[in-house]
């Protein structure tokens, strides 16, 4: 049975075991993954698109009564495949801290302010060419205990669905130049260098809304159908 | 050509973005896969996710995806007609204090696998947490199913691993099926690559 995803892409991915993220060691899978073949079971996937998402939920600065602080945003971009073909109607869930650092979790005891005008989560569906947009407030810095120290760089977080339980992604982006992606052990989970780039937003100045907010452009790729075409099977 | 977008993991802080309900938002999906009107047998699936001291994994999430009763997937690759059109096959439940999750479902019917076989009814799980840089997969297989011995995907486990992916029945508590996640250790539930 042919594959309908690529799985080379995969690599891509961080290891299970990523012993500097100092969690991962108690939480990694370490017998062998099972390598199985790509059934109906996997390439088929829950659907979710507009019907299920209101527009208003993609402004994450519109949810209170007044306008959270921070430095407003716009983030916008495609989701698309490994061989470059738009992700249309797919659901993007978002969330973040707010401007200080700070989740409204209450698992989260940094002891920066919260924000009353600000929740940190939105959804967003892509359009018929894969584009979506969103705006938010640039998230802020914040310490966590993984070592002595330890800051997380900025970056907003992403989950994806795709057209199939094999493109199913969650991910974090993140902002050019940031001084703490050296000392960050779940960035640099990502072993190449190359891919960390990737998880990395550009800022672009004609996203940006003039006398209103920064735009950052943020491109998404799922896993792709494999290169072999599938209509030359019967040959 | 373009190339992935690496995962990374979910945080501690999931919740505000995948469990949007508790945050004020509309509730789009949860633990109720199939509603109690919907066809077939109904089944409540409950669980523990363990790390590998066997501790509770209290900032785990659990994604199902499945067939409806008759084996058919709400997905345009699938074609067939569903028997509801409100199923549709997806569903999500982070963890409690307790590691614990749970799911209201039916059990789905047999789908067609490789090369002409069937495989035994089954669903798909989705675990991501904490600590986990990228969802690990894994199925949840039902016990006393004829189907399971002839099924292709588990006869590529390893037979003394098998058991780590059918659920248990529970003889006090009638339509509950205990399906425990072991992300480590001597009985590590088996996960896929596919």
């Amino acid at each position: 049975m042919r594959d309908v995803y690529s799985r080379a892409g995969n690599a891509a991915d961080p290891p299970f075991l990523s012993p500097d993220y100092k969690s991962t060691v108690l939480r990694s899978p370490r017998k062998p993954l099972i390598t199985i073949p790509q059934t109906i079971s996997e390439i088929t996937g829950p659907i979710y698109g507009h019907s299920d998402v209101k527009p208003e939920e993609a402004d994450l600065t519109a949810q209170h009564a007044g306008e959270p602080l921070g430095e407003r945003i716009i983030v916008t971009g495609r989701v698309l495949d490994e061989r470059g073909a738009p992700v249309p109607d797919t659901l993007i869930e978002i969330w973040q801290c707010n401007a200080a650092g700070r989740y409204i979790h209450h698992v989260d005891q940094h002891p920066a302010p919260l924000d009353p005008n600000f929740t940190g989560a939105g959804r967003v569906v892509t359009d018929a060419d894969g584009r979506y947009q969103y705006v938010t407030i640039k998230p802020g810095a914040y310490p966590w205990r993984n070592h002595h120290n330890a800051w997380r760089p900025a970056h907003i977080h992403l989950s994806l669905f795709g057209p199939s339980f094999l493109t199913r992604l969650v991910t974090q982006m993140y902002f050019p130049g940031d001084p703490l992606f050296h000392q960050d052990p779940i960035f640099n989970s990502v072993p190449d260098p190359k891919a960390r780039e990737r998880m990395v937003c550009r800022f672009d100045l004609e996203a940006t809304r003039p006398e209103w907010a920064l735009g950052y452009r943020f491109d998404i790729v799922l896993r792709g159908r494999d290169a072999t075409p599938m209509d030359t099977d019967h040959a | 050509m373009p190339e992935r977008t690496p995962s990374q993991t979910v945080g501690p802080y999931l919740h505000i973005g995948l469990t949007q309900g508790a945050y004020g938002a509309p509730e789009i999906f949860g633990p109720v896969v199939a509603a109690p009107g919907m066809p077939g047998t109904h089944v409540r699936i409950e669980g523990r996710v363990l790390d590998g001291e066997g501790a509770a994994v209290p900032d785990a999430l659990i994604e199902l995806w499945q067939a409806d009763h008759e084996g058919r997937y709400a997905h345009p690759a699938d074609g067939r007609p569903l028997a509801s059109n409100s199923f549709r096959g997806f569903g999500r439940c982070p963890t409690d204090k307790d590691g614990v999750f749970r799911f209201d479902t039916v059990k789905p019917g047999q789908v067609p696998g490789p090369n002409g076989t069937m495989q035994a009814p089954h669903i798909n799980v989705g675990v991501f947490a904490r600590g986990m840089v990228k969802r690990a997969f894994t199925r949840i297989y039902f016990p006393g199913e004829p189907g399971n011995a002839s099924d292709p995907i588990l006869a590529l486990v390893p037979s003394e691993r098998r058991a780590t992916l059918i659920a248990k029945a529970d003889p006090a508590r009638p339509g509950l099926l205990r399906f425990d996640i072991r992300l480590q250790g001597a009985d590590e539930t088996v996960f896929f690559d596919a």
